[in-house]
């Protein structure tokens, strides 16, 4: 993967707070078996609604996304940050992340950058009018009113942006540090039997699967 | 920090699985345990092998089908599998079991006995252990920290980094201790209280934070209890919660068939007895609640935090101090079709859902059987199910003849699955229907496009069905009747 320095564009001024997964992308549309084509049905339920910001021409492609607290809070679905993508956003202002979010965003090169509530407030009426830049390098949101913001932003990750890092290569390099830990861990001492029916309504692993399966509707 | 300083339970299964720990901070972090489902799965797969790569440790690794399966009966009368009739949940089940043939991982398939919920069948089995590193693909892995794992949902590329490594690159969370202390009163569940904590601390709450749950409310709770706590930690913006392993832990995991046996047992018992904080272990931050505040309750907006006692009403958007708040609960309020100062007692529900990761355990569907009795299903209601949590817990219902007592009174008895917790499956509320549902999110469109979620324990849900409104459990059940 090519990594992100800056990420510029109109920005979205969703603003809302505790904006779920569920409202990033409704579970039905998790049946799939591809990362792409979710950003058809990303934010569908807010869509849905007359004058919506999605569907406003002043942001029509915008690659960055301005939303309040608790951003991408409920479930663990990368499917969330895939649809982002997949609508062509490439960054998410907010005032807070979901731990899980903000780490599948981070895996998928989606910038997610939090702020205070004074400067996301500002950004929200800034994005009306103009674009904005969010620049890794310099770790700050800038605006062509001169407005700038800086944010923090974990070293490593912002390394692995920059970078486009294959984080799974990475790690695979550190085998032999793995097998040292494996030879010592605490809770690999013995061999785990196979998942098997519990013994005291006796049945054996699989048996049962048959008339087990045939009870009343 | 030393040796000798006192540490955190979390402190102490982080340090003993970390294989290597960078001047940042971020460690590589060992994984003893994956459970993979088919929704989160198909595209780490396809990652795998577009980059020739295999499963490091499919031995520590257990695969189960369980978001998109039907409830309905799946296998005919003369045994062959009933096909599943939405194509594409058929082509994402289809592709978890040509993965886990390709790779080598076990599995449990839909039609065996054994399949279930993962996060019911994972403590079940004895897959989940004290002290062990726990993941899934899934936000609600959480609930294993209720036998002491430390347990937490990840994302598909995780997923991907988990199978290929059996590692995962982390930084440590800060803690949290949840207090509580005393008896729960009598009609207030695990749930009524987990509600309770996430209404006050709300959806962010415990983010960026491992919540240990101490006190001695948890100390008395049943494992099937303390799961229902640790499963919500995720609705409190907890990626894990974590109850110390205790002797109610190794007296529910002993025998357990993937749990170990004989001497390994003996060894493995004396390591997690040390799996405790130590006096004087500092947290982040703390947060103490009393048992006997809590009583049984029910959401009345769209997110978990929106959470006020049975006997309560909805409340006024006008009255919350902060705006985002206010426009948040104006919105809840039209989707949900409340009005303000409405008493949540006079709430009408066509659907009833009994089951999901949070309440389908043989505890949650006693208690709900305890409620129901010789009642009936309120002829307004239109669909009310009971989705045990695993075929394992189905089984047993049935033997304590469970099912006849929801069968009689007018409820559907399912096959195991998440069900119309998600709507992945058929189960589906309809668009401006309500439904008491024992599940854990009452987002927008959670349990199907405008459906109307309202969050209750599974005893709670029972009353629900049998009046055919948001009801107060204790009006309804006798005094002396011993609630879990």
């Amino acid at each position: 993967m090519s990594g992100v320095r800056r990420v510029e564009g109109r920005a979205i001024p969703l603003g809302l707070a505790n904006v779920d997964t569920d409202i990033i992308i409704p579970a039905a549309h998790l049946k799939t078996v591809s990362r792409e084509g979710l950003g058809a049905h990303g934010f569908e339920v807010l869509r849905a609604e007359p004058g919506n910001v999605f569907d406003d021409p002043r942001y029509r492609g915008a690659p960055i996304l301005i939303a309040g607290d608790n951003f991408g809070c409920g479930s663990s679905r990368e499917h969330a940050a895939w649809a982002l993508l997949d609508m062509g956003i490439r960054a998410v202002v907010a005032t807070g992340f979901s731990d899980i979010f903000s780490s599948n965003a981070f895996k998928n090169l989606l910038v997610a950058v939090t702020l205070d509530r004074q400067a996301v407030d500002r950004l929200l009426e800034i994005a009306e009018e103009h674009p904005i830049s969010v620049d890794l390098e310099s770790m700050e949101v800038t605006a062509p009113t001169g407005e700038r913001f800086a944010f923090a932003l974990d070293p490593f990750r912002r390394q692995c942006l920059i970078e486009g890092l294959d984080e799974i290569g990475l790690t695979l390099a550190r085998e032999a540090a793995i097998a040292a830990y494996e030879a010592k861990a605490p809770m690999l001492g013995w061999d785990m039997p196979g998942p098997s029916a519990d013994r005291r309504l006796g049945l054996r692993f699989g048996q049962g699967a048959m008339d087990a399966r045939m009870g009343r509707q | 920090m030393t040796n000798s300083a006192p540490k955190t339970l979390y402190e102490k299964i982080w340090d003993a699985h970390v294989v290597e720990r960078s001047d940042d901070g971020t460690c590589l972090i060992y994984i003893d345990r994956h459970l993979v489902h088919e929704v989160t799965s198909p595209q780490a797969f396809d990652g795998l092998r577009a980059k020739a790569r295999r499963v490091r440790r499919p031995d520590l690794t257990l695969a189960v089908p369980d978001h998109n399966v039907p409830t309905t009966r799946r296998v005919t009368d003369n045994g062959r599998r009933e096909p599943v009739s939405d194509p594409r949940s058929a082509e994402q089940l289809a592709a978890l079991e040509g993965n886990v043939r390709e790779f080598g991982i076990p599995y449990i398939p839909d039609v065996a006995a054994e399949q279930g919920i993962v996060h019911v069948v994972g403590p079940e089995q004895g897959f989940t252990l004290p002290g062990s590193t726990l993941v899934c693909g899934d936000s609600h892995t959480a609930a294993h920290g209720a036998l002491g794992a430390l347990a937490f949902g990840i994302g598909t590329s995780e997923v991907e980094h988990v199978l290929a490594t059996q590692t995962l690159l982390l930084k440590a969370s800060r803690t949290m201790e949840v207090r509580v202390e005393g008896r729960l009163p009598f009609g207030v569940s695990a749930k009524d209280l987990i509600l309770t904590i996430i209404g006050r601390i709300g959806t962010a709450g415990g983010t960026g934070h491992v919540i240990e749950y101490r006190g001695s409310t948890f100390r008395d709770m049943s494992i099937e209890s303390r799961l229902t706590v640790a499963n919500m930690s995720i609705e409190a913006g907890a990626r894990s919660g974590l109850f110390a392993p205790d002797e109610t832990t190794f007296d529910y995991l002993k025998g357990r068939p993937m749990a170990p046996s004989g001497e390994d047992w003996r060894r493995m018992l004396a390591y997690w007895r040390t799996l405790h904080s130590d006096d004087g272990a500092a947290f982040d931050r703390s947060v103490s609640f009393d048992a006997a505040d809590v009583a049984p309750s029910v959401t009345w907006g769209t997110s978990p935090e929106d959470v006020v006692p049975v006997t309560g009403r909805v409340p006024d958007p006008e009255a919350f101090a902060d705006p985002a708040k206010r426009s948040a609960a104006r919105k809840s309020l039209e989707y949900m079709g409340l009005e303000a100062g409405t008493l949540m007692a006079d709430v009408t529900v066509e659907h009833v859902f009994i089951g999901s990761c949070t309440n389908s355990r043989i505890e949650d569907l006693r208690a709900a059987a305890a409620v129901v009795g010789s009642r009936k299903v309120d002829p307004r209601i239109k669909q009310a199910l009971v989705v045990p949590g695993s075929g394992l817990v189905k089984r047993q219902a049935e033997k304590e003849g469970l099912d006849r007592i929801f069968l009689e009174a007018g409820f559907q008895w399912r096959e195991p699955g998440c069900s119309m917790c998600l709507a992945m499956n058929p189960d589906k509320v309809p668009p401006g229907e309500r439904c008491a549902s024992t599940s854990n999110r009452n987002f927008v469109g959670r349990q199907g496009p405008g459906a109307r979620t309202h969050l209750v324990s599974p005893a709670m849900a029972a009353a629900a069905a049998v009046t055919g409104r948001l009801t107060d459990v204790r009006d309804l059940v006798a005094r002396d009747l011993v609630m879990p």
